[in-house]
């Protein structure tokens, strides 16, 4: 016989005064334990569904890239060719140069082992007084596209103009009532209209499209051009610069600039993409800081609370025991058994107590804390690990469930030990 | 063995002081049964409890096998020498509920521990009369028995003294036998016991009989 043994037979004749005594410190250690796994569950799962809307953004925008891309390859990038003392302010102010550089440019353009830029169009386009008509019109000589040489044939973006033929615009064909097949006058040369373009809400409207030959002579500059227009060219914005010094190198005295595409805008799109699912990103993560900072306000208010009203339980069913073996305590001193003793017999008693309702705490903490995180029984990848932090919830667990129940066990225990045996003896 | 001089002990009551032991002395030798006896109330149980060291008296002394004052020791000297020197019997029994006899028997380990214990409780038992009982908790057994466990539970450790108050208050003539009996084998064997019960007739068995009356002895 000794104190262990009685302790033991002791907690299976009350089972359940000691059943509550674990109950009050499984529930003093899953709060603690449960606000902190719902704290880290928390963390973990913002940082998976960060992670998870990260490569879903990452994702999205390799497939704008590879859309851009591809886009990029079917479009390409729009550059007009112009001469190299052309204002670049008037040129946007008039949309057409006047400036002028030969028009072997184009050949040469072609000629060369330049891959980037694929369809060559020269012209020659000016704003003019369309006498017979008395109105004021652009005037386009094209030649259609000059082929390149280094590059497979291709179909033409743009047809030539048939010499003797002219194309008008929307509104030069629609305000003076001009269909195809009419004949018409431009500057004293007679033209058959081979087709009207429909509406277009730009210059085009008003621009009549014309052999460059004819054109030519009509405006008095035989052998000269002052735009060649290279459409789909095989590049992206950031690599104009290498463009422009290759054009540079092959038509000296030009400059490139780049007319707005549809590709560009899909880049811009693409940017606009990216910012905004940052911007979702970054209120994602908002709203799981602010959810982060009222789970930890709850915890803070509430674990105090509940670890104080175990506490009291616990000294309460200590005390309740301790009335309860008044008669056992007097023999036991009347025996000669110390106070000391009697001390450490219910401070015993409470190790038992601490010690199931830690781990008991710990398991129901844990799961607890889960659920209160959210998504149900879904457990996050890094639940169960690291085993270090399980290891110190485990050792936290027992260890502070223990000391929560020889603490609030210690006044039942003080007042267990200095009870007076002659009184209780007498009284029985 | 024991001896009280002169001892007073009063206790504070619903109606003013109480005088429990009023100039009490007397003495025990070994091998002597001294039974006091006397109307309930009278301050007997307050005389063995006094006398045994657990209730310091007011005045007057107390010399406990042949040391001098227990209540001059320090409190764990005076456990020890309850441990080793003293046992109880008394007319509740004071067994504890969840042990078994076996087990209430050897419960004086807790505060001395002995190298043939069990050994020894065996023998209790078997000399008491208990050997169908020993798994039995206090509750499964009758009167006669737990105050048979009870005493088996004071002989454990071989005490040299046993205060036994109203041993017999309790159990029917048979039992009660028993009891004085055994009591009586201790006493033959050199042991002392200060017996105190409000039954004239267990005096029969006594070496010396006291009546006590409102806190004074009365008559040798």
């Amino acid at each position: 016989m000794n104190i262990l043994s009685l302790v033991v037979k002791e907690i299976l004749h009350r089972k359940f005064s000691f059943a509550l005594g674990v109950a009050a410190t499984l529930i003093a250690t899953a709060s603690v334990i449960g606000a902190i796994v719902l704290l880290r569950t928390h963390d973990l799962r913002t940082a998976a569904i960060l992670h998870a809307k990260e490569a879903e953004l990452l994702e999205r925008m390799d497939k704008l890239q590879d859309d851009t891309r591809k886009s990029m390859l079917k479009l390409g990038f729009n550059l007009v060719i112009l001469p190299e003392d052309q204002n670049l302010a008037d040129w946007y102010a008039n949309d057409y140069s006047t400036k002028y550089m030969p028009e072997s440019y184009a050949e040469r353009l072609a000629e060369s082992d330049i891959v980037s830029i694929r369809h060559i169009l020269p012209s020659l386009q000016q704003k003019i007084p369309w006498p017979e008509r008395k109105r004021t019109i652009i005037l386009v000589g094209t030649r259609g596209e000059v082929p390149n040489a280094h590059l497979s044939p291709q179909k033409p973006m743009v047809q030539p103009v048939p010499s003797g033929n002219v194309i008008l615009g929307y509104e030069l064909h629609r305000s003076m009532d001009i269909g195809t097949g009419d004949r018409i006058r431009i500057m004293g040369k007679t033209f058959t209209v081979r087709d009207c373009y429909s509406e277009r809400g730009n210059k085009d409207d008003i621009t009549a499209w014309i052999d460059l030959k004819e054109a030519q002579e009509l405006l008095g500059k035989p052998g000269r051009i002052n735009a060649i227009l290279a459409l789909e060219c095989l590049c992206t914005g950031n690599s104009l610069p290498a463009i422009r010094e290759e054009v540079a190198a092959i038509l000296p005295g030009t400059q490139v600039i780049e007319q707005e595409s549809r590709a560009v805008a899909r880049a811009e799109a693409r940017t606009q993409v990216a910012l905004e699912a940052q911007t979702t990103l970054q209120q994602e993560q908002q709203a799981r800081e602010i959810l982060r900072g009222e789970r930890e306000r709850m915890a803070q208010a509430l674990v105090p609370v509940v670890f104080l009203a175990c506490a009291l339980w616990i000294a309460l069913t200590g005390y309740g025991n301790v009335r309860s073996r008044r008669e056992e305590i007097g023999i036991l001193r009347a025996m000669g058994v110390s106070a000391k003793r009697i001390f450490m017999l219910f401070i015993w008693k409470h190790v038992f107590i601490g010690v199931p309702g830690g781990i008991l705490g710990l398991v129901a903490g844990g799961a607890a804390g889960l659920l209160m995180a959210g998504g149900g029984a879904d457990i996050p990848v890094d639940f169960f690990s690291p085993l270090s932090f399980w290891l110190a919830m485990a050792a936290l667990a027992v260890a502070g469930a223990t000391l929560l129940a020889v603490v609030a066990g210690w006044l039942p225990a003080m007042i267990a030990s200095g009870q007076d045996p002659a009184e209780v003896l007498r009284e029985e | 063995m024991l001896a009280l001089e002169n001892v007073t002990k009063s206790f504070n009551g619903p109606k003013g002081k109480v005088t429990a032991l009023d100039g009490v002395s007397l003495t025990l030798r070994a091998g002597e049964m001294l039974v006091i006896s006397g109307p309930s109330g009278c301050g007997k149980s307050t005389l063995l409890l006094t006398a045994a060291g657990m209730l310091r008296p007011d005045s007057g002394n107390v010399r406990l096998l042949e040391q001098y004052d227990p209540y001059r020791l320090p409190a764990d000297e005076r456990c020890r020498l309850r441990a080793g020197s003293v046992g109880f019997v008394f007319q509740q029994f004071h067994l504890i509920p969840y042990l078994t006899v076996l087990e209430n028997i050897l419960t004086p380990l807790l505060s001395r521990p002995g190298e043939d214990a069990q050994r020894r409780a065996r023998a209790l038992v078997d000399r008491l009369g208990l050997q169908e009982r020993t798994d039995h908790v206090p509750a499964q057994l009758s009167t006669g028995e737990r105050q048979r466990t009870a005493l088996a539970r004071a002989l454990l450790h071989r005490p040299k003294i046993i205060f036994a108050d109203e041993p017999t208050g309790n159990l029917d003539e048979e039992n009660a036998g028993i009891v004085i009996e055994h009591l009586c084998n201790f006493v033959s064997a050199g042991g002392g016991v200060l017996l105190v019960t409000h039954h004239a007739k267990a005096a029969e068995h006594a070496n010396r009989a006291l009546k006590m009356k409102k806190g004074r002895i009365q008559k040798n």
